[in-house]
């Protein structure tokens, strides 16, 4: 390679992280697209009060995408973040209904231990007992729901129940932003600054790109994967308060089924499943996408029970997105290569 | 400066290394020699950290240490350069290099310009062209061989370890490795390199440690040994000639490939292989050797050009219809294309003769036995997995899969790498006897002896071209290297 | 060798459990009980035949269920369109070969991971089924039918006769063709499977298939032994049947596995779940039970090579 070919790769910087740029343009437009098109056909949708819906419905799902997204980027998945969110949400819920002189800060923090404490059981197995992370957290998945159940015992919790204080925590505004948002769009932010330039962070990329050679290089790989877990789990746990602020009638079913939602929207984000790359703004992109459509489809009148195979065709249509931009990416370097070698 | 006292080691059964004892002193290139199977490996882990000994001490300047896992051996100065590539294929090529000790700014920050500009010093110390920004994936085997010299570069190491670092090399990366082995030797750096290359260890090393069987043979000073002494120690025997080629008529043109071309990869590539004739397939690395014979096979499409089996034109793009044509392919990568390692001895050896409907397990146990026979395949039960075999056996076992088939063109990739010299022999001997019993052999190989010792004729590729074509009588050493570098001859 | 002794403790635990509810649980072990937990199973079962074959191919296909309720919403769209059930039924088996068919051609000739596909179809399908059906459920189904869905020898139920023979069908397949041992080896190592003349993409392909053919076999047997036809007819089973699966001691990272510990852990949690219910525990609680065994079947095989490595040292 010449000088000069060195210093338009140092201005452009990384070829990945182009690509990643550009993955994370498409959602944009995307957005953009459906946003637009939307607004034509009903002005409406882009009200404030339609906007900020549409914010605060893609804020549990964003924060989930979040800390999934550190565990996929392991080369491991979380299923169990569902189950999480609904013991959370139920655990809260119930504290605080059964004893309303609790502080409210003290019930938060209570629920983000309690979702780190599951991750970290989830993170022990995967990353130390060596269970594979799909069969380790579709244990946990079925295991924590059984708690939740056995600790509901059909009971629910009804926003009546629940002291004010709580419940506008849920939809109170902050400089006019919901509270909820503000909370999803810290912890992208913090995630995201965290895994582009903290060693730990770019470990956790060299984790899922290679464990064998994340071993050889010194990397702690079990703390790693275990920590990963850990946030992961503490991010449901909080997802879980935010539920239970948001809805207000919590029971031992909430959240079922999420998990597949929130695989959904870092794979639309275009995080790998095999983990070695994405981002945290992909993913949450991706969860903003798939509750826009959400909304949109309401607005646009499309029968609403049509909007689960619109979600399905939007993951198939960003998985094959993404097998283009790598076949695009293998034939520039080859032709790189091929550049290099005269 | 680090030492091993009487260490051992076992895998379950198996005992990998026995009391080995090995000093390694600063400002001295150190070789290990040994057999595949010797135990080579286990001790270079060893250092590394991956593998903890069940018995001994690891001395460190005199004090004994112990190492709980790679990160203690870097910490303690050992840089490892492993015999396969461990690089992250998602990752930019400079945070390759510094994975586990980033250069760091306020807050913790990883100082990306800092990894750049430290990742383009060592490029330019090992005189390559790579660009740091761009991902580990899709690097040639060689380049990534690079990265990882680079890696060890960077930790400024006081012990250097290098397991069979060149296996993938071409000549001109070669010399440049070893300057900058001997000039880190030269700065007192311990330098331990292992190798099945005699030739490399007489160039860099002072002093030779043999391992046979998991036990140390001897250590000399290499200036006192010869090559044959040295492979004496390492087989515990003499050797009949290494490359034992008997001359065989050829007969009818069992291979013909004529203008094949694969975009970007190699370009307008003919030639022809008779039966009883073992062509060999030269060049550098990276010159499309296993690419050809990948298309040839059908594990890869052509773009254009044809390839003739025995009179049959092929279609391309299909193992199956190449097998049913008769051809075998002993791939490059034993582990990853020969063998699926979880399967048994025998499963294996079937692998290549599944039918539709029912399948007979005797009639399949015995077809592995006479070719694990006819092969001389060391097990212990024909249901064991191929795991636990010694690098040399897989690839008998990977041959016997093949013949299994009684193909009428075998194609070995690179079939001696990384075995150890008994077997090496032994399979020179096998391909020199099926070529007499009149089977067509395209052997690709990096081994220059290997090449001019086997074959009735070599073709020489450069840069995805067939530049030469030359019968035995012609091949020379000279002709062949100056045909593989692109200078006229 | 996991998966040998693995097997074993999932067949001892079934016996374990059948015992330990026969004699503890009341109403367990009579005719009528058991004939109800077999045909309880029956869907599950199914689809977890060709998820077996599935997994040790070192694919997954989590849209089963969705397909399932696609296909019980075409029976449900086409009966109240007035065509005859006869028809009807080969179309269902169609429409799932045909949803497994989408899967395998993204999986084979894009390329694409089959996890990341079949959360895709997941949703698409399940989706397509309200878009078929809406909300409503078509219950008027031919009696003919539905008592034959539901109908015994004595405590074995027919549809049980089915599993069983589609059961020994498969496990032949695996354990004693070529195309199982094609599939075995290319579960472990897909190149060289494919260096070996295996055609690859070909099998897997037709696994999906098979996979969503007998999603539509399923969506049969769960819509006439329910008597109702719904767009969200075995929504989560998916789960269970991956479950059962893993628990049975197939590897979810393929070329290992036996369908013999996966009939057992078919029978295992639906003799665990049985019992429970008649014990009057929530069957929600059940979820524990089966996630702790699904981490044990890892577990403990692991913990096993652990212990026995620590005398050697």
């Amino acid at each position: 390679m010449t000088a000069a070919t060195a210093a338009t790769a140092a201005t452009s910087g990384g070829l990945a992280e182009r690509v990643a740029r550009v993955r994370e343009l498409g959602i944009v437009v995307a957005l953009v697209v459906l946003f637009g098109v939307t607004g034509a056909v009903n002005p409406a949708f882009l009200s404030p009060s339609g906007l900020r819906d549409i914010l605060l419905n893609s804020a549990v799902i964003a924060t989930l995408a979040v800390g999934q997204t550190l565990v996929v980027v392991t080369r491991n998945v979380d299923l169990s973040v569902s189950s999480v969110v609904g013991i959370s949400a139920f655990g809260g819920a119930l504290v605080l209904a059964d004893h309303p002189g609790v502080p409210i800060p003290l019930v938060v923090a209570g629920c983000v231990l309690l979702g780190a404490a599951c991750g970290v059981v989830n993170g022990l197995l995967v990353g130390v007992a060596r269970v594979p992370a799909l069969v380790a957290t579709l244990g946990t998945l079925y295991a924590v729901r059984g708690v939740d159940h056995a600790w509901a015992g059909g009971r629910q919790v009804n926003a009546a129940d629940l002291p004010p204080g709580f419940l506008r925590l849920g939809s109170a505004d902050v400089l006019g932003v919901p509270l909820p948002v503000l909370v999803a769009l810290t912890v992208l932010l913090a995630a995201g600054w965290a895994l582009r330039n903290l060693p730990q962070g770019r470990e956790l990329y060299a984790i899922g790109s290679s464990p064998e050679a994340a071993v050889l290089a010194g990397i702690p790989v079990r703390r790693r994967v275990v920590s990963a877990f850990t946030a992961c789990g503490a991010l449901a746990g909080l997802a879980g308060v935010m539920w239970a602020a948001r809805f207000g009638t919590v029971d031992a079913t909430v959240a079922t089924g999420k998990e597949l939602d929130v695989i959904a929207a870092v794979v639309v984000g275009g995080v790998a499943i095999f983990g070695g790359s994405g981002t945290v703004y992909g993913a949450a992109l991706g969860a903003l996408l798939l509750s826009g459509i959400t909304s949109a489809l309401a607005v646009l009148r499309v029968d609403a029970l049509a909007q689960t195979a619109v979600n399905g065709a939007l993951i198939l249509a960003a998985i094959m997105l993404d097998r283009l931009l790598a076949l695009r990416v293998a034939r520039a370097l080859r032709r790189r290569r091929l550049r290099d070698a005269r | 400066m680090l030492a091993l006292r009487e260490v051992s080691k076992s895998f379950g059964a198996v005992r990998a290394l026995r009391e080995v004892s090995l000093d390694l002193a600063p400002g001295e290139a150190h070789a290990l020699a040994g057999e595949n199977g010797a135990g080579k490996s286990t001790l270079v882990k060893i250092l590394s950290g991956v593998h903890r000994p069940d018995g001994g001490t690891l001395l460190l300047d005199g004090a004994p240490v112990e190492f709980h896992g790679p990160a203690d051996a870097q910490a303690a100065g050992v840089a490892v350069i492993y015999q396969e590539p461990t690089l992250f294929p998602d990752l930019s090529v400079a945070e390759n290099i510094f994975m586990g000790r980033h250069p760091r700014r306020s807050f913790g920050r990883v100082d990306r310009r800092a990894m750049r500009t430290r990742a383009l010093d060592l490029f330019a110390r090992l005189g390559v062209p790579l660009d740091p920004a761009r991902p580990a994936r899709g690097l040639s085997i060689a380049d990534q061989q690079l990265v990882e010299i680079a890696k060890a570069l960077s930790r400024d190491a006081r012990v250097l370890v290098m397991d069979e670092p060149t296996a993938a090399l071409s000549g001109p990366e070669v010399a440049r490795l070893f300057g900058v082995a001997r000039s880190l030797r030269d700065q007192g750096c311990a330098v331990l390199f292992v190798s099945h290359r005699l030739d490399e260890m007489f160039a860099l090393c002072r002093r030779v440690t043999t391992l046979r069987d998991g036990a140390v043979v001897a250590t000399d000073l290499l200036a006192d040994l010869t090559p044959d002494d040295l492979v004496r120690r390492m087989v515990g025997r003499d050797l009949a000639a290494l490359f034992p080629k008997q001359p065989a008529a050829p007969g009818e043109v069992a291979l013909k490939v004529e203008r094949l071309t694969r975009e970007g990869v190699f370009t307008d590539v003919s030639f022809e292989v008779r039966a009883g004739e073992i062509a060999a397939l030269a060049g550098l690395v990276g010159a499309g050797r296993s690419e050809v014979a990948r298309a040839v096979f059908g594990v890869d499409r052509r773009d254009a050009g044809s390839v003739h089996v025995g009179g049959r034109r092929l279609r391309g793009g299909s193992p199956t219809e190449a097998m049913a044509a008769g051809v075998a392919l002993v791939p490059e990568d034993r582990r990853q294309q020969g063998l699926v390692m979880d399967l048994s001895i025998e499963r294996n050896i079937g692998l290549t003769n599944l039918r539709w409907g029912l399948l007979s397990r005797a009639a399949e146990r015995a077809r592995a036995a006479d070719w694990a026979i006819r092969l001389q395949v060391k097990y212990a039960g024909l249901t064991d997995a191929v795991t636990v075999l010694s690098g040399g056996n897989q690839q008998k076992v990977v041959l016997a899969k093949w013949l299994a088939r009684r193909p009428r063109v075998l194609i070995v990739d690179e079939p001696t790498r990384g075995i150890d010299v008994g077997t090496k022999a032994e399979v020179h001997r096998l391909l020199s006897e099926l070529a007499a019993e009149g089977l067509a052999v395209l052997m690709i190989s990096s081994e220059l002896p290997e090449v001019l010792g086997m074959a009735d004729r070599v073709l020489v590729m450069h840069e995805g071209r067939l530049v030469a074509d030359l019968p035995r009588a012609e091949a020379s050493e000279e002709r062949v290297v100056a045909a593989a570098t692109g200078r006229p001859a | 060798m996991r998966a040998d002794r693995w097997e074993t403790l999932v067949v001892a635990l079934l016996a374990a459990a059948t015992v330990a509810a026969s004699f503890g649980v009341d109403g367990f072990a009579n005719g009528s009980n058991v004939a109800f937990l077999l045909l309880d199973v029956t869907e599950i079962a199914l689809m977890a035949l060709t998820m077996t074959l599935v997994v040790v191919a070192a694919e997954i296909d989590l849209s089963v269920a969705s397909t399932l309720g696609l296909c019980c919403a075409v029976l449900g769209r086409l009966w109240t369109a007035g065509l005859p059930i006869e028809t009807i039924m080969p179309i269902c088996l169609v429409t799932g070969a045909l949803a497994g068919a989408l899967n395998g051609l993204l999986v084979t000739r894009l390329g694409l991971p089959s996890l990341a596909v079949t959360i895709g179809t997941f949703a698409l399908y399940r989706g397509l089924a309200y878009v078929v059906l809406g909300d409503q459920a078509v219950a008027d189904l031919p009696p003919a039918y539905t008592s034959l869905a539901t109908q015994a020898i004595g405590p074995i139920p027919l549809m049980t006769l089915l599993v069983a023979v589609l059961a020994v069908a498969a496990g032949i397949l695996l354990h004693a063709t070529g195309l199982g041992r094609a599939i075995t080896a290319l579960g472990a190592n897909e190149e060289a499977a494919y260096f070996a003349g295996i055609r690859v993409r070909r099998i897997k392909f037709w696994l999906f298939v098979a996979s969503g053919a007998m999603a539509g076999l399923a969506s049969l047997v769960f819509t006439f032994r329910y008597a109702s036809a719904r767009a969200d007819n075995g929504v989560g089973l998916e789960l269970a049947v991956v479950a059962a699966v893993l628990l049975g001691g197939v590897s979810i990272f393929g070329g290992r596995g036996t369908l013999a510990g996966v009939v057992a852990a078919v029978l295992l949690l639906a003799v665990v779940r049985n019992a429970l219910i008649l014990a009057d525990v929530a069957n929600e609680v059940l979820n524990v039970v089966t996630g702790v065994l699904l981490v044990a079947s890892v577990l403990a095989p692991n913990l096993k090579v652990r212990l026995e490595r620590k005398p050697v040292q």
